[in-house]
């Protein structure tokens, strides 16, 4: 039965809003995006707070809400957001400062990475989690992980760093 | 003596500090002779550090408004925000919806109630030819189908004192099984729509509370097991007079 959101589940998922804006931010590459991408997440996890066990991670148990919120997004989008990297980067207006550069160039560059990729890199880089974590997030295997971590790496590396962008196939052991 | 080979998941565990120590020291011993992999390393660790300084401010950011617990955008209706606001564009174009009756912390149901019923409204009260599933002529049979569809009993208040003549009913899907929608027209054709819907469990009896979208007025109030919502483009007043007749005739 549906019950009415519980103060004391707010108040503990409140101290993690600012973590999942920081990992909105990165994953959409657009700050009003990442805001409804966060209160989607936030207004699912209020419906399914009873399927929080308490005791548990509810960073964790809130980023697979969000994750989840944003796969259907993704997937129900007609407009696809993959891959169109070099178009996006070399249509960046000049920026007004080196620092705008560097996070757009970066922007441009996480948002040129399949979904998958970005994700894990995110996860990992950006909100440190262990592969662990990641992959219970994901809802993956941990070898998924790596594989997607290890390509998304590269992938953004030579991106970043202007190479050409086949990557070769890594056997990940 | 040979240690095993570095495996690619073990240089992204070394860049990312998750490999047991006496392995790091290996994976280093590794990329001292491996050049190619320690550039590779060395900017998958730049990367992460990219990100951190790029994306951190956001965590001393202010959190806006919406998104803080005891403002009426977080708590607001959690059920299916998209397929009502889907049917209310597709409607009418509404948007915008705000509910002036909201305070922080109301149980989101009852506010779930009252926009359900202003979609049910927007989409069945324009409509000429079939408005209704069942007719007036046949409010028998209205009463007994949707009772037994609903699973509890109905009654249909008659608004004649009011002004307002039954046009007839429908069954529709509510949030949580099927929901009754009866009509009403005055002599102008100007119509209202009484929204029904029954929970599991008894509830409270709570106020009227209105809930307002562009043309669209909403008294709504729960009674026990059953939720009512009274939607019309009329002003509040006439709304209210009218929700307050249904009120005492399903409350003799």
């Amino acid at each position: 039965m549906h019950r009415p959101a519980s103060d004391e589940f707010a108040t503990q998922a409140m101290q993690y809003i600012p973590r999942l804006r920081r990992y909105a931010r990165a994953l959409t590459g657009d700050p009003s995006a990442a805001d409804d991408l966060v209160q989607d997440a936030l207004e699912r996890a209020l419906v399914k707070q009873s399927l929080w066990r308490e005791g548990t991670d509810l960073r964790a148990w809130l980023f697979t809400v969000m994750h989840n919120v944003f796969v259907n997004q993704v997937r129900s989008a007609a407009v696809s957001r993959t891959v169109q990297l070099d178009d996006s980067i070399a249509e960046q207006p000049q920026p007004q400062s080196t620092d705008r550069l560097e996070i757009r160039d970066l922007d441009a560059a996480l948002q040129a990475l399949p979904e998958e990729q970005r994700t894990v890199v995110l996860l990992v880089g950006l909100e440190q989690m262990t592969y662990d974590e990641a992959a219970r997030v994901l809802e993956v295997p941990i070898g998924t992980v790596m594989s997607r971590l290890s390509r998304g790496r590269e992938r953004l590396r030579r991106l970043m760093q202007g190479l050409p962008e086949t990557v070769p196939l890594k056997v990940v052991k | 003596m040979s240690t095993q080979p570095v495996t690619e998941a073990e240089l992204q565990a070394y860049v990312d500090g998750q490999l047991p120590s006496a392995r790091a020291v290996e994976v280093a011993q590794h990329l001292a002779q491996h050049e190619e992999d320690a550039q590779r390393v060395a900017a998958y660790r730049r990367q992460s550090e990219a990100l951190r300084t790029a994306f951190d401010p956001l965590l001393a950011e202010a959190v806006p408004a919406r998104l803080r617990p005891g403002r009426p955008r977080f708590w607001w209706l959690p059920v299916q925000r998209y397929a009502v606001a889907a049917a209310l564009m597709a409607v009418s174009g509404i948007s915008g919806w705000h509910m002036h009756a909201y305070v922080a912390g109301e149980r989101t149901q009852t506010v779930y109630l009252a926009r359900v019923a202003a979609v049910a409204h927007a989409v069945y009260s324009p409509e000429v030819r079939h408005p209704v599933e069942v007719g007036a002529d046949q409010e028998e049979h209205l009463v007994r189908w949707l009772s037994k569809r609903l699973g509890t009993g109905l009654k249909i208040p008659h608004l004649a004192a009011q002004g307002y003549t039954l046009v007839g009913g429908r069954l529709l899907p509510g949030e949580r099984g099927p929901a009754a929608q009866f009509m009403y027209q005055d002599m102008k054709g100007q119509r209202l729509t009484l929204y029904v819907r029954v929970s599991k469990e008894a509830r409270e009896q709570t106020a009227f509370r209105f809930a307002q979208e562009n043309k669209v007025g909403v008294f709504y109030w729960l009674d026990g097991r059953l939720g009512y919502a009274l939607s019309g483009e009329t002003d509040r007043a006439e709304l209210l007079r009218v929700a307050d007749a249904v009120y005492r005739q399903l409350n003799p």
